[in-house]
């Protein structure tokens, strides 16, 4: 059988290492049109719920009584009901309406009926809906820092470097549970001597992470996961209730709280009852709701290669996103385990959220290399960073995050790495040496780092998460150390456990460590000229990325003294006989003096006299000064040589050989790619030109494609061109005389 | 407190001078130097109940009920010890508690530490918990 060398070389592309399958209703396997998926309806009696969705009330399971007792907005929930879904889902689109009565009604909704809302939108109109209904006005983005090693200064140095480069928050976890409280620790200190307000997390079972939280080593906690199915739920060792306590457990101390649920996660538990993604992630997004949480982080998270294995699959987790934001939680939108093999795909799924921008797009980007990313994430990590800097700049999207020097990550990440140093010497932890100060300060990764005493570090965490001290001595030992500024940080943050203003939806800390949340900072976007637009100094921020140059000092290369062989001898004048005429551009020699890769002009022009010569010819020069088009020069060249044959050469050193006669923007052979010329080629480009002069058969010059020079030099080729233009004026051409002999 | 809450947000900013931590503290003297001295405790840096309760108006009052609605039982349980509060919600994880012991535990939440939203939210578990099998 004949095999296709194409699809050979297809079958061999990243894409073709993820996972595609058909949908499976039975088995959890369709992200949003189950057969099994109940229709919208609400029965109330009473002001209490009797039925939802088809169910009556005392076949509830335990979800179905929790999001009917404390989730539906029973005030607005018949309004709701009865609005038909393509309504709310026009509601979405319409800039006309703001995002408040969206959020009213959509709080009155059954799970149902959610679903059948954002079933009917494409993903441009999610798209467009999301960044509506997103919450705070201010777009942010969440890192994770993570290191497999645990090591406590690259933990340090890599948390400071996430939060210079603008993460709001960050987020770590462990390799082993018992090294959490100095994980936390570490990452405390390094984000706070990166920039004050940033808010950190450590994800590790419920009740250590409230331990953690008790003793001050994170303000936020994220993992409160919840699942769509009551058994999945169970099977997650929580109720809504319990859940919701936990919540309560975590505000009552001052620590902002957010839920996690997301696609696919009931499947892969093998307890999705035959229900889709969609529908189990709006009863999710329900409790969450109902148990008060400020926000949520979804968009599949961990579970992300199971919808996307489904056709639709990418569009259902902007789906839940969207839900999310319209039932008035903040969203943490995912874009964090990896999605897929292909760059393409996943920066194609990241976009989703990229451009309508989420409170946080990623929860969380991997700032360290994915190899170290202890939660499997890093569908876009620390490799990324340039790539994603540039996504800002293009499309002028404020992604959250900023571009940043080497200079000033190298300082900040020695000065977490030294804080946490100090920490631990005062606080009699295991010592960090200057040598693991000066590893973290350069690391990439954990393979840069010595390795350290783990069980003499993990001694030194439980006597640490059981005993007496807490942040305040880390204050204490930080200020005394001379870090003062990291110190008047871990202070603030603690000063703002008090307040408890970031307890509001979707809080930050802005770099000035004022508080942005939906009560100051609200979206209030209502299309083109609202809602938040990145302009003034952030915009400026982050069009200042460090490969970016001044326009101005592109040509550098191609400017030097003019060329002293190279003299105007009078008019042009017409020729007879045999000859070529070489017809150069009107910076030829002077204004310039360098082709675009470099070569000398008198070079380029002695071997282009060289081939002529060596077919018995001789090239008469001629300067070009009325044009700096490169058909002009060359007609001009070949309307006075003697042959009617010209080469025309631009100063980047495009080159054409012309012919009298032929129309401008015709021509014998064109060599556009002036990057890929050699002195070899323009040696034969003058051969072939004599040949032709003397009517002999000329093989036409081989020139190699290369499809990336126009990628690379486009700039430099439009500032070349500019400075040939500058030079044009309105002079008939001249003789040039050039001092030099042919070695023929 | 105004009638209009949003307008005091950020309590930090607007409320620095009435505001308290947990310990009674007041919150502007959580400085450097009163850390440096020795003289703050894990106490000082917690929040007080009557902050959470002003941070719920202010959360209702801009459309989110139900985060009001937690920030309240917050504020209940600001008054439970760190220990207890880790046991309550071990109790409420599924199939840990009978019916009994959910209901002690929302009679002393109510009696103990005046916690009459979040009893009764542990009494409606409780219920619940009874109908789906999630008892011990």
């Amino acid at each position: 059988m004949t095999s296709s060398r194409r699809f050979a070389i297809l079958s061999k592309r990243d894409i073709h290492n993820d996972s595609f399958v058909e949908p499976w209703p039975e088995a959890g396997l369709c992200v949003a049109d189950s057969p099994y998926d109940p229709r919208p309806s609400l029965r109330m009696e009473g002001g209490r719920v009797v039925e939802m969705d088809g169910r009556p009330r005392q076949d509830f399971d335990a979800l179905d009584y929790f999001i009917a007792d404390h989730s539906i907005d029973l005030s607005t929930a018949a309004e709701a009901m009865s609005t038909p879904a393509l309504q709310i889902a026009r509601m979405l689109v319409d800039i006309n309406v703001p995002r408040a009565p969206i959020q009213r009604l959509a709080g009155g909704c059954t799970p149902a009926k959610l679903v059948e809302i954002v079933r009917s939108l494409s993903v441009l109109e999610m798209m467009v809906g999301l960044g509506k209904m997103r919450v705070r006005r201010t777009p942010a983005n969440q890192a994770h820092v993570t290191n497999w090693r645990e090591h406590p200064a690259l933990l340090a140095a890599d948390a400071a470097e996430a939060a210079l480069r603008g993460f709001a928050e960050v987020e770590t976890t462990v390799r082993v549970a018992r090294s959490a409280p100095l994980t936390a620790l570490a990452v405390l200190v390094g984000s706070q001597t990166g920039r004050g307000g940033v808010l950190t997390q450590c994800a590790v079972e419920e009740a250590l992470g409230l331990s953690l939280a008790l003793k001050g080593l994170t303000s936020y906690a994220e993992t409160l996961s919840v699942y769509g199915t009551e058994r999945s739920f169970v099977d997650g060792d929580d109720t809504p209730w319990s859940k919701a306590f936990l919540a309560s457990a975590y505000a009552s101390r001052g620590v902002k709280v957010r839920f996690t649920s997301g696609s696919g996660s009931e499947a892969l538990m093998g307890l999705a009852e035959g229900c889709s993604m969609l529908y189990l992630e709006a009863r999710c997004l329900l409790v969450t709701r109902g148990a008060g949480s400020q926000g949520v982080q979804n968009g599949s998270i961990s579970c992300i290669a199971l919808p996307e294995s489904l056709p639709g699959g990418v569009r259902v987790v902007l789906a839940e996103n969207l839900l999310a934001s319209m039932l008035g939680s903040e969203v943490a939108s995912g874009n964090d385990a990896l999605a897929s093999h292909s760059s393409i795909r996943k920066t194609a799924k990241l976009m989703l959220q990229f451009l309508p921008g989420t409170d946080f797009i990623f929860s969380g980007y991997s700032a360290i290399p994915k190899r170290d990313n202890l939660f499997g994430g890093g569908n876009f990590d620390a490799e990324d960073f340039d790539d994603y800097a540039v996504l800002q700049r293009d499309m002028v999207v404020d992604g959250g995050l900023r571009p940043v020097t080497e200079e000033e990550t190298l300082a900040v990440r020695r000065q977490a790495a030294r804080a946490i140093q100090a920490v631990y010497a005062e606080m009699g932890f295991p010592a960090i040496t200057d040598e693991e100060v000066e590893a973290a300060t350069a690391a990439h990764s954990s393979d840069d780092m010595p390795e350290r005493d783990p069980v003499a570090d993990l001694e030194a965490a439980s006597r640490f998460l059981t005993g007496e001290k807490t942040v305040i001595d880390v204050i204490r030992a930080l200020h005394q150390r001379g870090f003062q500024a990291a110190a008047a940080s871990l202070l603030e943050m603690g000063r703002q456990r008090v307040c408890g203003d970031y307890l509001q939806p979707a809080a930050i800390f802005d770099r000035n460590f004022r508080v942005l949340s939906a009560i100051n900072d609200p979206n209030d976007y209502t299309g083109p000229g609202s809602g938040y637009r990145l302009e003034g100094r952030r915009w400026q921020e982050i069009q200042r990325i460090p490969q970016a140059k001044s326009p101005r000092s592109v040509i550098d290369d191609c400017i030097g003294e003019p060329c002293k062989n190279l003299v105007e001898i009078g008019p042009f004048k017409p020729g007879s006989g045999p000859e070529v005429v070489v017809a150069v551009g009107p910076a030829f020699g002077t204004d310039l003096s360098r082709t675009i890769n470099g070569l000398a002009h008198e070079d380029v022009l002695a071997a282009i006299l060289t081939g002529i010569a060596k077919e018995g010819l001789i090239g008469r020069i001629m300067k070009v000064y009325s044009s700096s088009d490169l058909g002009r020069i060359s007609h001009i060249g070949a309307q006075m040589s003697g042959s009617g044959i010209a080469v025309g050469l631009q100063s980047r050193g495009t080159t054409i050989i012309q012919k009298r006669g032929l129309a401008p923007l015709n021509n014998l052979e064109l060599f556009p790619q002036s990057p890929s010329l050699t002195l070899e080629t323009y040696e034969a480009i003058g051969r072939n030109a004599a040949r032709y002069a003397l009517g002999l058969p000329a093989k036409p010059v081989a020139v190699k494609i290369d499809n990336t020079a126009r990628l690379r030099l486009i700039v430099k080729t439009a500032l070349l061109h500019r400075r040939e233009t500058e030079a044009v004026r309105s002079q008939p051409p001249v003789e040039l005389f050039f001092n030099w002999e042919p070695d023929v | 407190m105004s009638a209009n809450h949003s307008s005091r947000y950020p309590l930090g900013e607007t409320a620095a001078d009435d505001l308290q931590a947990a310990s009674g503290r007041a919150f502007r003297d959580l400085s450097m130097e009163a850390v440096l001295s020795g003289t703050i405790t894990a106490e000082d840096l917690r929040i007080r109940a009557e902050t959470l309760q002003a941070q719920a108006e202010i959360a209702r009052q801009a459309g989110y009920e139900r985060l009001a609605a937690n920030l309240l039982r917050a504020a209940e349980l600001t008054r439970v010890p760190n220990a207890e509060l880790l046991a309550m919600y071990e109790a409420l994880r599924p199939n840990r508690s009978t019916c009994e012991q959910l209901l002690e535990l929302a009679a002393r939440l109510e009696k103990q530490y005046q916690a009459p939203n979040t009893a009764g939210f542990i009494r409606e578990a409780a219920e619940v918990y009874r109908n789906r099998g999630l008892l011990k």
